[in-house]
Formats: C-alpha cells, sequence, structure tokens
C-alpha cells in the first residue's frame, strides 16, 4: 500500500518530465505542469496522511524510508511545487511577450521544472544516504540551465557561480559520504544495507566516533553550500537575483530545506554515534553566523531579489541554529519556521516577480508605488514583507518567538546576538519596501493578469498558522520533532 | 610480514594517482590537460581492478569497467571534441607562478595525511592509508579549480575531484553500493553534458571561455 502511494508520489513528476519534454512547446504546456505538479501535491497529501497515522514505515525493499519528518518537507515541497507552477503560467507568459524568453527556453523550464521536482523528492525519501546525495546533485543539474534561462551575462556569472560552487560543495559531502560508508561497513558489513539510514540508526551508538566526527564536518560544509549558509553562501543571491521569478522562489522556499534535510538525517546518526552534541554544536555556530551576516548585508542591496535571498540566508540560518539546538521544543520551532519560510518566501517572490515584471526592473530605486498601479500585488508584497518580518499575528513571529525563547532558556547568550539581527533584518528590509509599495507610480499594465491565488493563498496559510495550530498538525509537528531529537 | 603484491600495486598506482594531480597543477596547454586527465582515469580503473582482484568483490569489475568506459573513453572525448568546436584546443593559460602553487600543494597533501591519520590507522582492509592520498588528490584538484582562469582547466578540475573521490570510495571502503556508483557516474556524465552546453552559452555572450569576464555580481 505504501509503495503504491510513494510509486505515484514519485512517478507523477516523472511522467510530467517526459510529458513536457515531448510537448514543451505547446500552447498548453503552462497547464499540462500546473496539472501534473497538482497530482503530485495530491499524492503527497495521500502518503502524509497515511504516514501521520500509522508513523514511520520502509518502502520498496527498505530503499526509502518515509517518516514524520521527511513527510511534512514531502508535503511542503509538493505544495509549494504546486502553487509556483500556478504562478509561473501567466508569469511566463508575460516574460515571453516582453521577449525574454522564446518557445524553446520554456520547454526546457517546464520539463526541468518536473525533473526538479522529482530530484528534490526522491532526495526527501530516500532511505540510502548515498542516494541523498545522488538526487541532490541531480537537483543542481536541473536547476543549473534554468538559472541562466535568459542568457544574459549576468545570469551566465550567476548560473556558472551556482554549478561550481555546489558542484565543489556537493563533492565535498560525496566524500563525507564515503567516510560514512567507511564507518558502517566496520558494523554492518559489506553491501546494500551499510549505507541504509535505518539500519545505520540502529547501529548508530557502535560507528566510529573518529571517522562521523570528520564525516559531519565533510556533510555540513557539502550540503550547507546548498543551505546557503555563511560563508559558503555566494552563490545563493545571484542565483536568486539572475534566474526567473519560479525558480527563485523554487530554489528559495524548497531546495535549501532538502539540503537541511540531508543535513539533519546525518545529525541524527553523528550525534547518537558521538554521544556528545558535536554535530549540534556545529550547526547553531554556523547558523548563527549565517543569521548575523545575512541581516548586516540586508541593507546593502539594491537589486529586490537579491534582498529577500538574503533574507533566505538568514532565515535558513535561524532555522539550522533551531535544529542545531535540538530537543523537542526548539526541533518543533525549526520546522514550524521551515514551513513558515517557505510559504512567506515564496509568496514573496510571486509578488516581486509581477511587480518587477511591472516596473520592467529589478533595481529597488525604480520600483515604485506598486499599489496605485495594481493594489493586490501591492498588498500581496506588503503583507508578505511584514509576515517574514515576523509581524503578529503572522506565523513566522510564531515560531520565532518559540525559537527565541528555546534559546534565551538553552544558551542565553545567543538572545541578543539573534534580536539585534533580526532587528536589523527588519530595519533594512521594511525600509526597503514601503516606498516600493507606497509612493509615486511609474509603473505599467501587464499584458496577462497575475496570479494572484497562490500569493495569497500561502499569506493566509501563514495567518491562520500563526492564530491557530490545528492539533492534528501540532501532533505530526511534535512527533516529528521527537524523532530527531 | 612481507606486503603482499597487489597491496604494492595499489600503493604504487596512489602515488601515481597524485603525481598526475601535480603534473595536472601546473600543465599550461589545455589539451594535454584533458590528456593527464584521461590518464589519471586509466589509473583509476587499474586500481579498481587490483583492489576488486586481492578482495574477490565481483561488484568491483563493474565499477572498474564503468571508470574505464566513462572516465578514460567517454568524458575525455567529449572534452575532445568541445575543445576542437571551441577552437580552443592550442589554447596555452599564462600560470601565475606555478611554484608557489606548487608549495601550496605540498601544504596541502601533508595537511591530508595528518586529516586522515586518525582514519587510517583503523582501516583493516589491504589498502590502509590510501585515504589521505585520496583527500590529498581532491584537494589538490580544488587548488587547481581555485587558481584556472580558463573555463574547461576548471572543468577538468572538478572532473578530477571527482576521481580523487572515487578513489576513496574504492581504495578504503571497497566500493559503494553499485546502485550508487551508477548514480554518481550519471550525474558527472550529466553534469559534463551541462557543462559543454555552457561553454557555448559562454561564448556566444561574452566571446571566450575567460571566467575573468564574469566578475560583475558583486555586493556594493
Amino acid at each position: 500500500m505504501i509503495d503504491m502511494q510513494l510509486m505515484a508520489l514519485l512517478l507523477t513528476p516523472l511522467l510530467g518530465g517526459l510529458l513536457l519534454a515531448l510537448f514543451g512547446s505547446r500552447k498548453w504546456a503552462a497547464e499540462l505542469n500546473s496539472l501534473m505538479s497538482g497530482g503530485t501535491f495530491v499524492a503527497s497529501v495521500a502518503l502524509t496522511v497515511r504516514v501521520v497515522e500509522s508513523g514511520p514505515q520502509v518502502a520498496f525493499n527498505e530503499q526509502f524510508f518515509i517518516d514524520q519528518f521527511n513527510v511534512f518537507l514531502v508535503a511542503l515541497t509538493a505544495f509549494v511545487a504546486f502553487t509556483t507552477s500556478l504562478f509561473s503560467r501567466p508569469y511566463m507568459r508575460v516574460e515571453q511577450d516582453h521577449g525574454k524568453l522564446s518557445t524553446p527556453r520554456l520547454h526546457l523550464y517546464y520539463s526541468m521544472y518536473q525533473m526538479f521536482t522529482l530530484s528534490m523528492l526522491v532526495a526527501l525519501t530516500t532511505n540510502n544516504m548515498g542516494i541523498i546525495w545522488v538526487a541532490m546533485e541531480a537537483a543542481t543539474l536541473t536547476t543549473v540551465l534554468l538559472v541562466s534561462l535568459y542568457r544574459t551575462p549576468a545570469s551566465l556569472e550567476a548560473a556558472w557561480k551556482y554549478f561550481i560552487l555546489c558542484g565543489v560543495g556537493i563533492a565535498l559531502a560525496l566524500f563525507g559520504t564515503i567516510l560514512l560508508y567507511f564507518a558502517a561497513e566496520r558494523v554492518l558489513g559489506q553491501g546494500g544495507t551499510a549505507l541504509l539510514w535505518t539500519h545505520l540508526n540502529q547501529v548508530k551508538v557502535d560507528l566510529e566516533p573518529t571517522v562521523l566526527k570528520l564525516a559531519f564536518v565533510f556533510l555540513l560544509v557539502g550540503y550547507g553550500t546548498k543551505i546557503g549558509l555563511v560563508p559558503l553562501h555566494s552563490w545563493l543571491p545571484d542565483a536568486h537575483a539572475e534566474g526567473p521569478t519560479p525558480v527563485s522562489a523554487v530554489l528559495s522556499g524548497l531546495l535549501l530545506n532538502v539540503a537541511l534535510c540531508a543535513v539533519m538525517r546525518s545529525k541524527v546518526l553523528v550525534d547518537g554515534s558521538l554521544g556528545t552534541h558535536f554535530a549540534g554544536n556545529l550547526m547553531m555556530g554556523f547558523g548563527l553566523l549565517s543569521v548575523v551576516v545575512a541581516a548586516l548585508f540586508l541593507s546593502r542591496q539594491k537589486d529586490i531579489k537579491r534582498m529577500f535571498a538574503y533574507s533566505s540566508i538568514e532565515h535558513m540560518g535561524l532555522i539550522t541554529f533551531a535544529f542545531g539546538m535540538g530537543g523537542p521544543v526548539a526541533t518543533f520551532a525549526g520546522m514550524l519556521h521551515m514551513t513558515m519560510h517557505s510559504l512567506t518566501k515564496s509568496a514573496i517572490f510571486f509578488a516581486v516577480g509581477h511587480a518587477a515584471q511591472k516596473a520592467g526592473t529589478q533595481q529597488m530605486e525604480d520600483i515604485r508605488g506598486m499599489l496605485q498601479i495594481s493594489p493586490t500585488v501591492g498588498w500581496g508584497l506588503m503583507l508578505g514583507t511584514l509576515a517574514i518580518l515576523g509581524i503578529p499575528p503572522f506565523g513566522v513571529f510564531a515560531s520565532e518567538f518559540l525559537l527565541i525563547t528555546t534559546a534565551m532558556h538553552d544558551y542565553p547568550w545567543t538572545t541578543p546576538i539573534l534580536l539585534m539581527a533580526l532587528g536589523i533584518a527588519f530595519a533594512a528590509i521594511f525600509g526597503k519596501v514601503q516606498p516600493i509599495v507606497f509612493g509615486e507610480t511609474t509603473a505599467s499594465r501587464l499584458p496577462h493578469p497575475p496570479a494572484l491565488i497562490p500569493v495569497f493563498t500561502h499569506l493566509l496559510l501563514v495567518l491562520i498558522l500563526g492564530l491557530y495550530m490545528p492539533p492534528y498538525l501540532a501532533n505530526w509537528y511534535r512527533q516529528a520533532a521527537a524523532l530527531l531529537g | 610480514m612481507p606486503i603482499p603484491f597487489t597491496t604494492q600495486i595499489i600503493n604504487l598506482l596512489a602515488s601515481v594517482l597524485l603525481l598526475i594531480a601535480f603534473a595536472m597543477l601546473s600543465q599550461r596547454r589545455i589539451l594535454s590537460l584533458i590528456n593527464l586527465f584521461a590518464w589519471q582515469g586509466l589509473v583509476l580503473a587499474v586500481s579498481t581492478f587490483v583492489v576488486a582482484y586481492s578482495t574477490a568483490q565481483h561488484h568491483l569489475y563493474y565499477s572498474a569497467a564503468l571508470t574505464l568506459l566513462l572516465k578514460v573513453l567517454i568524458l575525455p572525448w567529449l572534452l575532445h571534441r568541445l575543445i576542437r568546436k571551441l577552437n580552443v584546443k592550442w589554447d596555452v593559460e599564462t600560470l601565475i607562478n606555478i611554484p608557489a602553487t606548487m608549495l601550496v600543494g605540498i601544504a596541502l597533501v601533508i595537511f591530508a595525511f595528518n586529516l586522515a591519520a586518525p582514519i587510517s590507522q583503523l582501516s583493516e582492509s589491504i589498502t590502509r592509508g590510501l585515504i589521505g592520498i585520496a583527500l590529498a588528490s581532491v584537494l589538490l584538484s580544488l587548488l587547481m579549480m581555485l587558481t584556472r582562469r580558463k573555463a574547461v582547466p576548471q572543468v577538468v578540475g572538478f572532473l578530477a575531484m571527482e576521481n580523487g573521490l572515487f578513489f576513496a570510495a574504492t581504495s578504503a571502503t571497497h566500493g559503494m553500493p553499485l546502485v550508487v556508483e551508477l548514480g554518481i557516474a550519471l550525474d558527472v556524465l550529466v553534469g559534463t553534458f551541462i557543462f559543454g552546453i555552457f561553454f557555448f552559452q559562454l561564448r556566444e555572450t561574452f566571446d571566450s571561455l575567460d571566467i575573468t569576464h564574469m566578475e560583475k555580481l558583486r555586493d556594493d
């Protein structure tokens, strides 16, 4: 039964990728893309319901493993991928009408979009630490040509940087995986089972600590490049600013989470083997550094997508910090913040995409008075910004509050640093978004009406979760947090 | 206890691998660089074959064959084709300060051996100590990527790094599970294709494969 549900989840985007590789230049390719993403989302809901009901399970001869933690990311990934496909339909048509994209490029975009979703879902659900690596690399490969989709000098530079930096990072992660296998082989023996996470988790206390320590450093640096942790983040703002906006939304809202999931899987093994808080401490350090550095860089940004990319680094830092602290409450807060950040940040990118299209530029000085030309886009951007800055009653406030109170209890010295960074980020982002939304406009109307349903659906969800957390969801997240320890 | 013959061969091949990594670091001509990469692939394939023979691990024979096919034949062929089409076959790169780069390389090797020392002591396999060499060649390839200013040598450095990693996988652990190895090989192949597409896009946009053109994006 679980096999069937998993198969539906993975085969839908695969089929979508193949169909769009064939028919990607037809008129209805955008609709087909949304349809397949919608199908993936339905499959993910079915899988989620089952796993939340009956707990962790393995599928396909133990090659896949689904528990409350990764099914949460599966559901989030499928949902945001679906809404982004809805957003990209009018967005990409406008880009085409503006002459920025041709039909063959859109063809590439649609098929790669599905393959990217597939590789993320495989990375999330696989039980094999080696396959996680393969799928993460596949996620880079499928997005690198999307970042350079406009073929401008800047976008080529961004894509090259993304490819080389993430390639090097992921190579280091492979070395970490090899070391992990080296330690596991001594306990579990040769062959296929020594890289299966469920097996490793059972014998984690017997794994050689010196090897695992080194392995974790490589894994964290490797996958950390993908999460965008400072000082390995330099690809992230470029790729987000120069790629098409739907790609920025899925990179920021989804890919960073998937990389963090891989780190979490490693952390559980390493801290279990060492019996200390080594992995957690490293994650806290990297997380804190990312929050502070990203907050300082925010005020210097001129490009609106670049600014929100730095905001993503800041929030991924917060989540890494929360997971690093460990314990049921901090992990719960981290997961909640992951959800809120993905929903809010992709909503912001949707609104930013439309705003930049109307103004014809991404330079913030030249985008003015969004409320005059399009009140809905303007309000979407304003509300999204308020939400991401942690203004109550939005859900980001709830998760940040939980995170900071836990930090205050467990590591009091970090609280002033975190609060100061959040304050700086608030001043920087709010100061820049305010004149974009209000003020006199210079923007023009667009040939296709903007997709506003995804923006407001996301923001509404963030608002509802900020006001009221359904017991089903709370229970689910609590179980997942307990699994991660 | 006398050291078994196969172990001696593997140790010899490991040192050849490291030597080739140094040679790549100082090689100015793009064509020779690709040939060196092919030689490194061959060393890798032979060492995998020897490990397979001495430990009677059947799946390593497949790995050796895969390496031979991918890294000695397909990838160098693709790269040769690319540089011929891009007309950069006879390009010579001006490398600044080769002796200094070499010294940094030696320092990296010492660092890698130190880092791997506690792990090498644990290794019960016939090939203990090789993980240090593997790490050293990964770091040397990384250094090569940092010092190069042209796109093709950077990519060769990237692929050489993958060679070092593969050597770590075979020498220290007798190979990863086959499904993982196949996945990695596929990623490398697709990655090389995408690099190829990139070269043409770069050439079209910048009229050269010099990546110094691409240092415009920064925060100021």
